[in-house]
């Protein structure tokens, strides 16, 4: 048949996405390190706190190449696109995340949210590759369709957008918090004074929104893209299949979200409570439907 | 939940509302933002439990399923409707009454939005530096600032009103259109699933290869049908499976057995007289025929065989639809005899690739036919056909028969390899393997709504997309005494006012050096 798939070579991919995690842990690791310094109330410590910040971002860059790597060779091994499970949909998701992090830096100084990021691209590549991996294997004759192209990429970026814009929403809960505001513990007032460092509570919520928005532009099309697939698949546009269930509620979340930032006494708190629940729900339908809901979309490759 | 931002501590009078003042009350409330929004979320809740629970719609087994293994539980939940929860009573409240106040929304704002549209951009404010973001910029040479600033903004999109000094400008009108265009489709998105719903229809059809299948209700195994349809509407062309084939894949060692492709290759005649006409069915790739669109949903073996008794007059001759068990296609299928002096049945394995296990118990190691065997329990007795009630051809009810070959009666039971004959027990005659043919499963499928959904989804993405990355904004420039002002108001987020400003600034400056 005219495939041919290539074990050793995705065996080298798994080398480098290995290699990308321990890179990321120390990026990671420099991030926080930065922070803690940064929120340091000696003047000395804090003036170097910007080179090793410098080098935290090389070394994510540096990450982000090797997951490339990884993600391009899993891609030839297979000899299709590298996501049609679980564990490749997570190597590719994070990679994106990771990429549209750096290339936002170069817009917008989003450097504070960099320890999240880095620790949320390891935490995923960690179950990738621990909880999702599978061989290297054919696409199902479901699956082979253009479609997987447009209607998987614009999820993954979707994701990527709702991600970031998560980060976001959870450093401007943090900000606003009373409890830490307050707080006499060491622990806590230490968190306070990293806070203190991120741009304006209103800056945040902004950035957050720009964010959603563009994810929420990016999901809608999933969810377009998606039923133009089912209808060749499936033999119908939209049935409510648990993913096709969850894709509509986290379309709605979000359309709530909009609203909300249109709503006196809505805005601020309660809405970065609504898109850090949207992405929440996000999470979810990529894990435990995936893994334990009965439905249509049974591609984790797991058994 | 107490939603309002601002409270009030003091006593309320509230005036007596009469029967029309409740009512408008009651429209203002259902079409406020806030209501929209607490019904978004409530919708989004009310969706949870169809993800959980088995739904009718989707997986109607399921249900069955659900009942059998929670008989208490079941009817209690059958009566809240959750397992047709997107049809349900309480699903249907919801997104009705969002509609409603989505409607109650958007055609004011439609009104409000032609009426800003002939409008024309709206006198400076007093105080520049009250805006968001102003800017003053002392200049000498400021004599023709109002005429080169209407000129700059017009370039830029803006409409331009200049009055004296002071020059108005906006820009972004096609936020808010972008924004009821979104709500309108919306409503099209939902008037489009509902009739198109209503006219769609899906069948169901298990075809052999050599079969032909014509297209009336008669020929489907199960068929449901849309509130408006009609049979009138099912075109009567008539299809034939010509040939099944299946690519598994052999070569690579992971992925040995996997599926990479299946091919339904058909003839299809419009009318009994007309040329047969070939045609492909992939997954993914559907055969569109008038009307109809032909889907494979699912294939598996159909092996031929041939019963004579023991005068050797032919008792049963075809090929038996068996359903696969495992993806190495283990299938499982009920062959019954009723025309057989003394009536049997009989409930028979196929192994593509057989196996013998450790435990004795066959299996198949590949789904393609390599090493292919049937195995066979016979049983004699009432088939329970001639009662008229309809039964389970791919079910045999034991219940009143008696095994005569396999499990713990004498006789074992029988196996049959490729073009194998071999004798039934209890002079019941002989039985022959003859040939290995594939079935496919068929839905036939039609939904003429669903162009129109994809239309004003598609619309409804457009005005989405425009109203939310489009910025609209308001410019003011104000020529003074030592040179000129500028400020700008955004409607909505605007990344970039603060630049627009600086942007104008720079060029009103510039532009008079040339």
């Amino acid at each position: 048949m005219g495939i041919a798939l290539n074990e050793g070579l995705s065996q080298i991919s798994l080398i480098f996405i290995y290699a990308a995690m321990a890179i990321y842990t120390a990026a990671f690791l420099t991030f926080a390190n930065h922070l803690s310094r940064l929120a340091s109330e000696k003047k000395k410590v804090q003036g170097a706190a910007t080179k090793i910040e410098r080098i935290a971002i090389a070394l994510m860059i540096l990450g982000a190449v090797l997951h490339a790597v990884g993600v391009v060779l899993r891609g030839i091994a297979a000899s299709r696109v590298p996501w049609a499970n679980m564990y490749e949909f997570s190597i590719t998701g994070s990679l994106v995340v990771v990429s549209i992090f750096l290339l936002a830096l170069t817009i917008k100084d989003i450097r504070l949210i960099a320890t999240f990021v880095s620790g949320f691209a390891l935490l995923i590549l960690g179950s990738a590759t621990s909880i999702f991996y599978v061989e290297v294997k054919s696409l199902m004759p479901a699956l082979q369709s253009y479609w997987l192209v447009i209607h998987v990429v614009v999820a993954i970026l979707a994701t990527a957008f709702f991600n970031i814009a998560a980060a976001l929403s959870i450093a401007y809960l943090l900000k606003t918090a009373n409890w830490i505001q307050k707080s006499k513990l060491k622990f806590l007032a230490t968190l306070k004074r990293i806070l203190d460092l991120f741009p304006s509570i209103e800056k945040i919520e902004r950035l957050a929104y720009r964010f959603n928005i563009i994810g929420f532009i990016l999901w809608s099309f999933t969810l377009i893209a998606g039923a133009i697939w089912a209808e060749r698949a499936w033999h119908r546009y939209w049935g409510w299949d648990t993913k096709e269930v969850w894709t509509f509620i986290i379309w709605t979340i979000y359309a709530g979200y909009l609203h909300a930032n249109a709503t006196r006494g809505w805005t601020g708190k309660r809405s970065a409570w609504l898109g850090l629940v949207g992405f929440l729900a996000v999470l979810f339908n990529f894990t435990i439907v995936n893994l334990f809901f009965k439905g249509l979309h049974v591609y984790s490759g797991l058994k | 939940m107490v939603i309002s931002s601002s409270r009030f501590d003091g006593d309320i009078t509230t005036p007596e509302l009469t029967l029309a003042g409740w009512s408008r009350w009651i429209w203002r409330q259902l079409t406020s933002m806030r209501t929209a929004l607490l019904l978004l979320l409530l919708l989004a809740i009310a969706a949870v439990p169809g993800s959980v629970f088995p739904q009718r719609s989707a997986d109607p087994n399921g249900v069955t399923q659900y009942f059998d293994t929670n008989p208490q539980l079941a009817p209690v939940l059958d009566a809240l409707q959750l397992f047709d929860v997107y049809t349900s009573v309480w699903f249907s409240a919801i997104y009705i009454l969002l509609f409603i106040s989505l409607i109650g929304c958007v055609v004011p704002r439609t009104g409000v939005h032609y009426r800003a549209l002939i409008t024309p951009p709206p006198a400076a404010p007093r105080l520049f530096s009250r805006m968001p973001a102003s800017l003053s910029v002392k200049f000498a040479k400021n004599s023709t600032i109002p005429e080169r600033a209407e000129a700059v903004l017009r370039k830029q999109g803006y409409r331009v009103i200049r009055n004296g000094k002071t020059v108005s400008a906006e820009r972004g009108y096609v936020r808010e259109t972008g924004n009821l265009v979104f709500h309108f489709s919306l409503i099209g998105v939902l008037i489009a699933v509902g009739i198109g719903g209503g006219l769609s229809f899906s069948g169901q059809r298990v075809l052999v290869e050599g079969e032909t299948f014509v297209n009336n209700l008669a020929s489907y195994d199960s068929f449901s049908p849309g509130t408006f349809f009609n049979e009138g509407m099912l075109v009567p062309f008539s299809m034939s499976l010509d040939k099944f084939e299946v690519d598994f894949d052999l070569r690579n060692q992971t992925n040995v057995g996997t599926p990479l492709d299946f091919r339904a290759y058909t003839s299809s005649k419009l009318t009994p007289a007309s040329p047969a006409k070939p045609g492909l069915i992939r997954v993914n790739e559907p055969l569109e025929m008038p009307g109809a669109n032909i889907y494979l949903t699912g294939n598996g073996y159909a092996p031929h065989i041939t019963i004579r008794d023991a005068k050797g007059n032919i008792v049963f001759a075809g090929a038996n639809v068996f359903l696969p068990q495992s993806t190495t296609y283990t299938s499982l299928g009920v062959i019954k005899v009723p025309d057989a002096d003394r009536q049997f049945g009989i409930i028979s394995f196929f192994y593509p690739t057989v196996e013998t296990l450790t435990t004795g118990a066959l299996t198949s190691i590949y789904p393609a036919p390599i090493d292919p065997l049937l195995t066979m329990n016979v049983y004699e007795g009432d088939l329970g056909l001639d009662s008229g009630v309809p039964t389970n051809v791919y079910a045999l009810d034991t219940s009143k028969m008696k095994q005569v070959a396999g499990g713990k009666s004498a006789v074992k039971g029988l196996r049959l390899t490729l073009g194998e004959t071999v004798e039934l027990p209890n002079g019941l005659g002989t039985v022959t393997f003859d040939d290995i043919r594939r079935f496919a499963s068929l839905d036939v499928s039609y939904n003429p709504g669903g162009i129109w959904v994809l239309l004003f989804a598609l619309l409804s993405l457009a005005g989405v997309t425009t109203s939310l990355l489009v910025p609209r904004r308001r410019v003011w420039v104000r020529q003074t005494t030592e040179g000129f002002e500028v400020a700008a108001l955004a409607r909505g987020d605007d990344p970039i006012l603060e630049k627009v400003v600086r942007e104008v600034a720079e060029e009103l400056k510039a532009k008079d050096k040339k």
